[in-house]
């Protein structure tokens, strides 16, 4: 019996297994092609003029997965500073190409992306990653091929500063950032906590990824060091939908509040998991979980829940409102998220810096790169969020956060102060 | 005490899904030895089609009785994992029936991440979170300092109630003494006149409809879903068929109950136990194999001629 089968299998005809690997590969084709066109279309879109030269800026963010909301925001951001200048003819002879790759907010992903980016020689800089943990695998690779990368968002102070805080040595030279690190937004939290809510008993929770547990961690060292109490530290798994078993242990310490070191896709379930069990204390996070996508989850759970992010609210900034206007009149189907006003400024540095070494310059080599370092560093600009210039480790001179609270639905603004 | 109960809630009500998709891994190992490492993906399309006849279909009248929308959500998930399940089948491992083992098993992963690509890029909205909407009351109600929400009884009651069903139907009728003819030997059950494709379709389906159900419930109790929920609950279930003795469909639940109190004991009672849930998830499986490699209730494989 076992042999009949085996023979009628072996004995299909031809014609038929051909038939369907020639589906197979149809249906392949026809998906491949539909990426190509998708892809000549924004080249032509960018293009307009072909005489000109062509350089491109990459972008590295999750544009699929839990993440995309803020990745989307990033890429948007980034097109948009792109589309003006292309418009204004900002860089004479040369047109300027954006290359969005996915990340998937996975670090080898990112590691991958950024590979294929720094292969192609009209790459001259990169926006980019949202993670810091994704940062971490590629600004080393970005950097080994001098390609400039200027992060709208990550906080880890380890990928400016090195490991050790005591003996700040900057790891990567071509790597930049315009968002504020977790050494400050850290602290930040833990005094608006200590001082403004009046809280003194918070138990803290991270999700032990490089962002989740450096601002956990800083958090926790400043409200120590205000007077409150942490009474324990939990982790758990970025990737968890049930945290009721977690939720219940800190039940125990009676927390005035929950600290949560992570991103919107475990920070939502959490909030609403810690009501379930009756620990309706408020939550708070940093810009990770600074998204609508929490509040739409989260619901009526999320009510009063906190969240510190870098920079002033982009929609309050006067000079954001160039920005959020041409947003909206380029009629992008996502709204610009957490970092999209950052990713634009980021764009804008790098764009500065491109109009004032390429004009002049037939193509792209090291010594070009190495020109274009340098002006990224020494630039200055006034962003739609605030100043946009870098220090000696590359981290933005700009130590302004907010603190936002969930109320009827929305992130509403609470403090936006500078840190000292 | 109380908190001692509160966990054996948490990890009785984490089980008990767990357990649910254990069963369609175990079904399926049970009859025709292939482990489907796309059930995990059937258990997420399951979560997606409950969220879009609530969205699409259901018209809103309706969506404001949970009485009428959870068996229709719970129906749309169950018949759209079915069917999913049966197409794999179909499409994927029966011409692959008398392949090497290796085949079938590599053809399931590939099943695996076609599934989940064709989520993320067709279903609307579907590459980032999307929220699942409240049909039960997130609300529940406290047996003195122990917190049971009204989701969580929902998703242990259908779990044994859909375990106890299942079990009534391989055990009580006709088809489901075909499949157990079908386990114990295809062979022989095909020479006896079983239509041996068609108990295998059954088994598929069958499998599917209790992911898919589970997708619903994981839906409702975390009012959120992504296109990956289903790798992390796939590889659990696997353990949790594993654990419970593979074939075996007590085992299946059995095992789910396990690592869901494992894990919640585990982040109670070990200093840091939250972060290393997963390890100590593992390492019951690792001792119960190495103790009794046939798992807790025994593997029911027929051993082939």
């Amino acid at each position: 019996m076992l042999r009949g089968h085996r023979q009628s299998f072996r004995g299909a005809p031809p014609r038929l297994r051909a038939g369907r690997l020639g589906i197979a590969l149809l249906a392949a084709t026809v998906v491949l092609s539909a990426c190509g066109s998708n892809k000549s279309e924004t080249q032509k879109g960018a293009d307009g003029n072909g005489s000109d030269k062509i350089v491109k800026i990459g972008v590295v963010a999750p544009l699929s997965g839990a993440l995309t909301a803020i990745g989307v925001g990033i890429r948007n951001g980034a097109d948009l500073a792109v589309k003006q200048a292309n418009e204004a003819k900002k860089i004479k002879g040369w047109k300027i190409v954006l290359a969005p790759e996915d990340d998937t907010a996975t670090p080898d992903v990112g590691a991958n992306a950024a590979t294929k980016l720094s292969d192609d020689k009209a790459v001259m800089a990169v926006i980019g990653t949202l993670n810091s943990s994704v940062a971490e695998k590629v600004a080393p690779i970005l950097n080994n091929q001098h390609v400039v990368m200027v992060s709208p968002s990550n906080t880890n102070p380890s990928l400016t500063q090195g490991n050790d805080p005591a003996k700040k040595v900057r790891p990567f030279e071509y790597y930049f950032r315009v968002a504020t690190t977790d050494a400050i937004q850290g602290p930040f939290a833990a005094n608006f906590a200590y001082n403004t809510a009046g809280k003194r008993n918070v138990v803290v929770i991270h999700d032990k990824k490089t962002y989740g547990q450096g601002l956990a961690l800083q958090f926790k060292g400043q409200f120590e060091k205000n007077g409150g109490k942490v009474p324990t530290v939990e982790t758990v798994e970025p990737d968890d939908k049930d945290f009721s078993a977690v939720l219940s242990r800190v039940k125990r310490f009676n927390p005035d509040m929950i600290y949560f070191g992570g991103e919107y896709p475990a920070a939502s379930l959490l909030t609403s998991q810690a009501d379930q069990q009756g620990l309706t204390v408020p939550l708070m996070g940093g810009d990770g979980i600074f998204d609508k996508t929490y509040i739409d989850v989260a619901k009526q759970a999320g009510e009063g829940d906190y969240a510190t992010s870098v920079g002033a609210p982009t929609d309050q900034l006067p000079t954001a409102k160039a920005f959020v206007d041409a947003y909206k009149a380029a009629g992008y189907a996502d709204p610009y998220s957490a970092y999209g006003a950052y990713a634009y400024d980021a764009a804008n540095s790098i764009i500065e810096a491109l109009a004032k070494v390429l004009p002049d310059q037939s193509k792209i080599d090291d010594a070009l790169r190495v020109k274009f370092r340098q002006a990224v560093q020494d630039g200055s600009l006034d962003g739609v969020t605030g100043k946009v210039a870098f220090d000696e480790f590359g981290d933005t001179t700009t130590r302004i956060l907010t603190v936002y609270k969930v109320d009827g639905g929305a992130w509403k603004p609470q403090k936006t102060e500078e840190f000292k | 005490m109380s908190r001692l109960v509160q966990q054996l809630v948490n990890g009785t009500v984490l089980g008990a899904t767990i357990g649910l998709i254990a069963l369609g891994y175990t079904m399926v190992y049970g009859i025709i030895q292939l482990i489907n490492f796309a059930h995990g993906e059937i258990f997420m399309i399951g979560s997606y089609a409950g969220l879009a006849a609530y969205t699409y279909v259901l018209p809103d009248s309706v969506t404001r009785n949970p009485w009428i929308t959870l068996p229709a959500v719970l129906l749309a998930a169950g018949a759209a994992s079915s069917a999913v399940a049966v197409l794999a089948e179909r499409l994927a491992y029966r011409p692959l029936r008398n392949a090497p083992r290796l085949a079938p098993l590599i053809t399931a992963i590939g099943v695996s991440i076609a599934l989940q690509e064709a989520v993320r890029l067709f279903y609307p909205g579907a590459k980032r979170q999307l929220s699942f909407p409240r049909i039960i009351s997130d609300r529940g109600f406290k047996v003195g300092d122990v917190a049971i929400p009204w989701t969580s009884v929902f998703a242990v009651v259908s779990a044994v109630v859909l375990m106890l069903a299942l079990e009534a139907f391989v055990n009580r009728t006709r088809l489901g003494k075909a499949m157990r003819a079908t386990s114990q030997d295809r062979e022989t059950a095909k020479l006896m006149g079983i239509d041996t494709d068609k108990v295998i379709v059954l088994a598929f389906a069958l499998g599917g409809a209790l992911a898919g159900v589970a997708g619903v419930i994981q839906g409702i109790r975390f009012v959120s879903l992504d296109f990956h929920i289903g790798f992390v609950a796939g590889i659990k279930a696997f353990t949790a068929a594993v654990l419970g003795g593979i074939g075996n469909i007590r085992g299946a639940m059995l095992g789910g109950l396990v690592i869901g109190l494992v894990e919640a004991l585990a982040t109670e009672y070990i200093p840091q136990g939250g972060a290393w849930k997963d390890v100590w998830a593992f390492v019951v499986l690792i001792l119960v194999l190495t103790l009794r490699p046939q798992g807790l209730l025994g593997e029911q494989v027929a051993v082939r001629a």
